[in-house]
């Protein structure tokens, strides 16, 4: 229940083989030589801001960051003049459907077995897109047209010519991503989908405890094979579940819909993230209680369909006062990857302090996906994913100058296509396909 | 554009009486946008009557005393969205309430939209806060065409406290939208061709329709035709009274527009035009204004090519240009153009274009220039109160005034 305490800690010394290959893959082609930007405004989240800062990465990783004054810069070391620029964290959408992502289809309303990961078009315009935008790391989900619509992914927007090249690998190895749910209007439809709200809660009850008894099962057998119950890929998903290591994002708008996936959450001790949240005004306090973060999108509007009848800018402020951690997100498609930035400005619009709006692009987001040790601020030993904005994160005039991921610059606004796809205009962001989850179907 | 003859006596003695209500009111601002000329520091304005009574700087024009006074950091002219269906569906995607679109047949020209707009619904009231007083309501793109469009102020509980231009303009849609609104059968079309071909013929009725009409006029001897509401519609877009509201995006379907406008003489306002960009030239000749998609519509289907930049490249082209909140299915459930207008300033568009681009050229465009759109004495008192840079994100909406009535003081 209580996320920090629940999550296994883990280190970049501490990754197994999988993962240190990708990463020595990537140390390839990265730089030769530091990179050392210097002489603009450096956000590092986890530091207060400093003008005329310095930034150094070295083989895909920050080795240094601080002002002018403190920082060395390594002989040899290449100097980028980013004066008059800001330096912020790569930014980390929690919340994403770029990428042509799909999990379960309408056999079932439960179908942990499903996995985006045998999805993904890793050639979908929607990655330079999110590009374009900042993005740095997003986390690709199926709709909310189910209950558990599947398994998750965590990407890298690192080259990649597969979505395994691009996929955050946990310690052992695997693919890390968490488990999509959803309660409310959009999981509503014949059986053998739900018609009520009591109804979702019990077939989602009655799948955890089939959960537990699975996992009794496989404890009981003791690693003796002769024991163990057949195998089941939904109940293996389960259990990494409730145990911990794989997090639900559950969709859910209306307060009462969030206050079930709180007592389900308590019941079955797994690890939650809440999304989207229309309503957390309305349960600010209650969330920040059960220490749950939020992964929160602001809409221009209110409504669309019931549960979001009661959407409002006042959920970012809100939920800040009562101490709860929120994440922003794009629900791409819903908003566009190139316009995350812009969740920020209106978070503070609302009321929200800037320094809480630019957490919730980076950091916050970052520990939502247990990804902290690697990402999410402008650290030394992190990831050398970052940001070079032509001004504050807050402000509409502000756009994206240059998306860096692992040392590598991923997006330029002054090479011409990359300014196209940022702005848009013929044959630019084929292919692409929008993953339009209109409605009841496949809601979000 | 104003079909007088189609607003019933009692709705002008409404819009008397409602006016009647309208309070005096002076309204200080640090920042004057007049739209009308350079901006006004430390300006005051004054509306008496509902009417701008005078504007100027603190030094030209003094606040009467007891008068109600209202003083922001920036103050506009109140905001125009120049197509919207706000109004036409209700917020929550109810099946019941969405009225923007009638499916039953592919041209429906005789379809009101002041008989389906709801003044009360929650998304008028939505934009109003944010200093949006002039809405272009009605029915939406998605059949050949799918009926009126209307003119409202975003105050009032009735259609008759609120309505400026009952009957504005005749909405259409060249491209997919038409194609994929009906069955193929009979009555819808089922292709590009016969898309245009459908709207050619139905023009070709009124054109004979209005032919007969008036000879019948003009000879006692001669029976009118049998009174078509449908027709009727359509006879004043033939005459350049009614403009033709066509929503087409793809390079080709603005082509064909461009086509019948100029076959039929047709007044003709673009709508969407999301590869406008590759048209300039053409859209520039025809003497054609732009009511430009919202800049953050998806980038999907007949839009795929959008730009953020289209605003920026149709207004140096010297192309009329507004902007809009468009039409949205799902959530968000309407855009809101000021939120639309700001996207457009971090890619090519001066703030004073993206503010005429929602004030005094969408007025123009929508033929109200002479009622709003811009800050000048005899105009209505329409006005919106910021409490900083409108377009920033981090600025607020802080108050309201629509005829003279401080309608929202709400901070949005």
């Amino acid at each position: 229940m209580i996320m920090n305490s629940q999550r296994p800690r883990r280190s970049l010394r501490a990754l197994a083989g999988g993962t240190v290959m990708v990463l020595s893959l990537t140390a390839v082609i990265a730089q030769a030589d530091p990179i050392a930007f210097t002489g603009g405004r450096v956000m590092p989240v986890t530091a207060d801001p400093v003008d005329n800062g310095v930034l150094i990465i070295d083989d895909g990783e920050i080795i240094a960051v601080g002002s002018a004054d403190d920082v060395r810069i390594p002989r040899g070391a290449e100097v980028i003049d980013v004066s008059g620029q800001v330096i912020v964290p790569g930014f980390v959408d929690t919340h994403s459907h770029i990428g042509e992502p799909a999990g379960g289809d309408r056999s079932s309303p439960i179908q942990p077995e499903a996995r985006v990961l045998d999805s993904l078009n890793v050639r979908d315009a929607g990655f330079r897109r999110a590009l374009a935008g900042g993005l740095t790391t997003v986390h690709i989900m199926s709709g909310s047209g189910h209950l558990m619509s599947g398994q998750s992914i965590y990407v890298k927007l690192r080259e990649g010519n597969d979505v395994t090249a691009i996929a955050y690998r946990k310690a052992d190895g695997s693919v890390d991503g968490g488990m999509k749910m959803a309660n409310g209007t959009n999981p509503r439809r014949d059986p053998p989908f739900p018609g009520t709200r009591a109804k979702s809660a019990a077939l989602v009850r009655q799948k955890f405890i089939a959960a537990q008894e699975y996992m009794a099962k496989v404890a009981a057998a003791e690693d003796d094979a002769s024991k163990m119950p057949d195998r089941d890929l939904g109940m293996e998903a389960l259990v990494e579940v409730l145990n911990g290591e794989r997090i639900v994002h559950h969709h859910t708008h209306r307060h009462d819909d969030v206050m079930t996936v709180l007592r389900l959450q308590e019941e079955f001790g797994f690890r939650v993230v809440l999304h989207h949240v229309s309503e957390a005004h309305r349960v600010a306090n209650e969330i920040a209680a059960a220490n749950v973060p939020v992964s929160l999108i602001l809409i221009d509007s209110p409504g669309g369909k019931l549960e979001a009848q009661y959407t409002d800018l006042k959920s970012a402020p809100a939920l800040e006062q009562a101490g709860a951690k929120v994440s922003f997100h794009t629900d791409d498609y819903i908003s566009d990857s190139r316009l995350y930035m812009r969740q920020a400005g209106l978070g503070v619009r609302a009321g929200m302090s800037p320094e809480f709006a630019l957490r919730a692009l980076t950091l916050a987001g970052a520990e939502m996906l247990d990804l902290d040790d690697r990402i999410g601020s402008l650290e030394p030993g992190k990831d050398a994913d970052f940001v070079i904005l032509s001004g504050d994160p807050t402000s509409v005039y502000t756009r994206v100058q240059e998306t860096w991921v692992e040392g590598q610059k991923r997006f330029d606004i002054d090479d011409p296509d990359d300014r196209a796809v940022a702005e848009g205009g013929f044959g630019v962001l084929q292919p692409s396909v929008l993953t339009d989850f209109h409605g009841y179907g496949e809601g979000h | 554009m104003n079909v007088c003859n189609k607003i019933p006596s009692t709705l002008i003695l409404f819009i008397a009486t409602t006016a009647a209500f309208a309070q005096d009111i002076a309204v200080r601002g640090e920042r004057i946008y007049t739209a009308a000329g350079a901006v006004i520091e430390n300006g005051v304005v004054i509306v008496r009557d509902g009417k701008i009574a005078a504007v100027g700087s603190s030094g030209e024009v003094s606040v009467p005393d007891g008068i109600d006074v209202l003083d922001a950091a920036v103050v506009t002219p109140g905001l125009i969205d120049a197509h919207t269906v706000v109004g036409m569906v209700g917020y929550l995607s109810q099946a019941g309430d969405q009225d923007y679109l009638e499916r039953s047949a592919a041209i429906q020209p005789d379809l009101r939209a002041i008989d389906a707009y709801n003044a009360r619904e929650p998304l008028v009231k939505w934009l109003r806060d944010f200093g949006i007083t002039t809405i272009h309501s009605g029915h939406g793109p998605g059949e050949t065409v799918s009926g009126q469009t209307l003119i409202a102020k975003t105050r009032g509980d009735t259609i008759a406290d609120a309505v400026m231009e009952p009957a504005a303009m005749v909405a259409a849609t060249i491209g997919e939208g038409a194609v994929m609104s009906g069955d193929g059968g009979r009555n819808t079309p089922g292709t590009r061709a016969k898309v245009a071909a459908m709207l050619r013929a139905e023009l070709l009725n009124a054109q004979s329709y209005a032919e007969k009409t008036a000879a019948a006029e003009d000879d006692d001897e001669k029976e009118p035709p049998p009174r078509d509401l449908r027709m009727d519609v359509l006879a004043g877009v033939i005459s350049g009274e009614m403009p033709l509201l066509v929503t087409a995006n793809r390079h080709n379907d603005i082509m064909t527009a461009l086509r019948i406008a100029e076959e039929f003489n047709i007044n003709m306002i673009l709508d969407g035009a999301a590869e406008a960009y590759l048209l300039l030239d053409e859209i520039k000749a025809a003497g054609v204004s732009v009511i430009v998609h919202p800049a953050m519509a998806r980038a999907s289907g007949e839009r795929e090519n959008l730009s953020f930049t289209t605003a920026a490249k149709l207004i140096e082209a010297g192309i009329p240009t507004a902007f809009q909140s468009g039409y949205e299915g799902y959530v968000p459930k309407t855009r809101v153009v000021l939120y639309e207008a700001a996207i457009t300033l971090a890619h090519g568009v001066s703030f004073d274009q993206a503010l005429a681009a929602i004030t005094i050229d969408a007025a123009k465009i929508l033929g109200i220039d002479d009622r709003v759109g811009s800050i000048e004495v005899g105009k209505d008192g329409d006005l919106a109160l910021y409490d900083g840079d409108p377009f920033e994100y981090t600025s607020h909406a802080i108050g309201t005034i629509i005829d003279g009535v401080h309608v929202s003081a709400t901070v949005k």
